[in-house]
């Protein structure tokens, strides 16, 4: 789940951080009024919130001068896309004059499997570019998961990048809040970029957090405290699947595609790609799948606009082919549609699931490749 | 010979009397795996086909002190703790089949295991097996066949399809091991693949990876320097995935432009590892191998 800046930032702020006076507008809102009584002088700055990142290249923060300013610009961004995402909130702050902007944030590295810290003295840009532009700047220093980041290894960091006296101290205390708020969150991603240089201070600018979704279920108080509807993330179909529960990813072509097992569906998608067909979407629908849930994943591509035509892929280890059979032969009942419908069905329970399959006049192949050109023909 | 599983190995399955450990337990033994004793908190004392279940892996190993490995089926806010238990009793074979497992949680209990000297495998994975000696996992075992060639993978389903080829055209398999699909797993490619080479029967590999993280990179890097010298046949899954996008799999999204299919293939390729374009290309290239 990924946060708003202004989600991220109330957390930081919860940890003990300073971060710059500001407030969230929402659609309707009175800007003027707002800014007013939350006591902010221009300079402003106004920012789109949306989950993309790249805002600031794509104009979705604006530096004004004057509150008037702040309000046409308000007025601007509410109907700005971003990178094809409209906001769900616009964040009114306080430009803080600062001397440099430094990059830090905390991710966990997959292959030494422990926590590493990114920072660079050079900050404002994404770590792509900088790891291009400066890849010598980018301090990595890994954390031990059991013990956490000492204040030691924070100020070693720090020292790193280039800081000295009381500002490297600051720095240090910042970066083991982040690294508290990275643990306490179980967050795959904790960032702040820009991360100013105010005085002796650090300031974070922006504030970005990503939390893994397996632990949600630890974190309820992140999903009820929600304000602003999740957008940029997913679209309208995906947050339809997703309802369903239903893993299912939107993509640009017209085949639709339902495998079993996230390895089998890719392969799937790739399958049809290299046989000149396009991809509509990944959905898959995991191991061990009952007819209602076939039924469910049929009946969603049934109704998936983007779909023309869909292609049904199941190798049945537990998944069983008569369950599989059924649930399409349900989804196809119930929905009426004349959308074609190719499958092929291997594995487990392979003759029964054909035999439901063309009592309903739906073939089913056992070779996929036979299948897929089969699919890309139509 | 065989890696992680053959014919000594004795399993305790954790969650033992859940549906789906109930269901796979009764499946590794029907396929003679020796599966000798079950943990539920709280049922101690019950059976489930004939396995006597306990309520601690201590118990389980006092009475059965021959046990060596452990098959997790415990939903994923308990699996960590399952996972602790099995490793503080000494065992030094943790499959851990749950999915949706926390990150954090993940990267936790593998470090310790490590430390303790025992191996994880998965988190999210459909677990070991050596044919016609052992199965600690969820896979059909009707599928694979004893042979030569080893399967390490990504990916449960595309194991199977893949081994299923392969046992179809007659090419038997050493063991196969299905790693996981979340970010943080026990064992890497690489550290398979360094098992694999110490194994006398594995005389080819075939690596099924897919999008998102470097270990296939790493695994190309080392078979590029020598370390890993049989012959290594992969395929990539997700060439059609786009960016920031998670494919079902929680370990398969491209970050940062960093774990591309096209970088993998590159990869692969400069270490002289034969890419299939498709699954279905795989034992061809893997008869070819062989030959060679």
């Amino acid at each position: 789940m990924k946060l708003y800046e202004f989600e991220a930032k109330e957390i930081l702020r919860m940890y003990g951080v300073e971060t710059p006076l500001s407030v969230l507008v929402m659609p309707g809102d009175d800007v003027a009024a707002k800014v007013r009584e939350a006591g902010l002088e221009p300079p402003l700055v106004v920012k789109s919130q949306v989950l993309v990142a790249g805002r600031g290249k794509a104009g979705g923060i604006k530096l004004v001068e004057s509150v008037e300013e702040a309000v046409r610009v308000a007025e601007e961004l509410w109907r700005k896309p971003i990178k094809g995402i409209l906001p769900g909130a616009l964040l009114v702050e306080r430009a803080v004059p600062h001397e440099a902007e430094l990059y830090t944030s905390i991710i966990i590295d997959r292959s030494e499997r422990r926590p590493v810290v990114l920072a660079s003295r050079y900050g404002g840009m994404d770590i792509e570019e900088i790891a291009r532009e400066k890849p010598e700047s980018i301090v990595r220093y890994y954390v031990d998961p059991f013990l956490g980041l000492r204040g030691y290894e924070a100020r070693m960091v720090g020292k790193e990048i280039g800081l000295s006296g009381r500002l490297l101290n600051s720095y240090a205390s910042f970066l083991q809040v982040l690294y508290r708020v990275f643990t306490a969150l179980e967050a795959e991603l904790v960032e702040s970029n820009p991360l100013a240089i105010v005085g002796d201070k650090v300031v974070p600018l922006d504030a970005r957090i990503i939390v893994d979704d397996n632990s949600l279920f630890r974190h309820k108080e992140l999903v009820e405290r929600r304000r602003v509807e999740q957008r940029g993330e997913y679209t309208e179909w995906e947050v339809k699947a997703r309802s369903q529960g239903l893993p299912f990813v939107e993509l640009d072509g017209d085949i639709g595609i339902i495998g079993n097992g996230a390895g089998l569906t890719m392969a799937t998608m790739d399958l049809v790609y290299h046989f000149g067909g396009r991809p509509a979407n990944f959905l898959d629908i995991g191991g061990g799948a009952r007819a209602e849930l076939v039924k469910k994943a049929v009946s969603f591509l049934l109704e998936f606009p983007k779909a023309s035509k869909i292609f049904i892929n199941v190798f049945g280890g537990i998944t069983r082919g008569d369950e599989v059979a059924r649930g399409i032969v349900a989804a196809v009942r119930e929905s009426g549609s004349s959308k074609p419908l190719v499958v092929r069905l291997s594995g487990t329970r392979e003759e029964e699931g054909r035999r439901i399959l063309e009592d309903a006049s739906i073939y089913a192949y056992t070779d996929p490749v036979e299948a897929v050109k089969k699919v890309v023909s139509l | 010979m065989a890696v992680l599983v053959d014919s000594g190995t004795r399993v305790l399955v954790q969650g033992i009397t859940g549906r789906e450990g109930s269901f796979h337990a009764k499946a590794m033994l029907d396929y003679g795996t020796k599966v000798v004793a079950g943990v539920t908190p709280g049922k101690g004392g019950s059976e489930v086909h004939g396995v006597p279940v306990y309520d601690s892996v201590k118990e389980a190993v006092a009475e059965h002190p021959e046990i060596n490995t452990s098959i997790i089926f415990v939903p994923a806010p308990f699996a960590p703790d399952a996972v602790y238990e099995a490793v503080d009793a000494g065992i030094k074979l943790v499959v851990v089949i749950t999915e949706g497992i926390p990150v954090h949680d993940t990267m936790r209990f593998v470090n310790y295991a490590r430390q303790k000297g025992a191996t994880v495998i998965g988190p999210n994975c459909p677990g070991v097996i050596t044919p016609g000696q052992a199965k600690v996992g969820i896979m059909p075992g009707h599928i694979f066949r004893e042979g030569g060639v080893a399967v390490v993978s990504r990916s449960g389903t595309l194991t199977y399809e893949i081994s299923y080829m392969l046992t179809r055209q007659g090419i038997g398999q050493s063991t196969v091991v299905g790693i996981g699909g979340d970010p943080i797993v026990g064992l890497s490619f690489t550290e398979a693949l360094r098992l694999f080479q110490q194994d006398p029967q594995t005389e080819a590999l075939v690596l099924i990876g897919e999008i998102g993280g470097d270990m296939e990179e790493r695994a190309a890097e080392m078979i590029k320097k020598g370390e890993f010298t049989k012959p290594v046949v992969a395929y990539i899954a997700g060439r059609t995935a786009p960016p920031e996008k998670r494919m079902g799999h929680a370990g398969a999204i491209i970050m940062m432009g960093a774990g591309t299919y096209e970088g993998k293939v590159k990869a692969l390729r400069e270490a002289g590892v034969e890419v299939a374009e498709t699954p279905f290309e795989v034992p061809d290239l893997v008869r070819r191998a062989l030959r060679r």
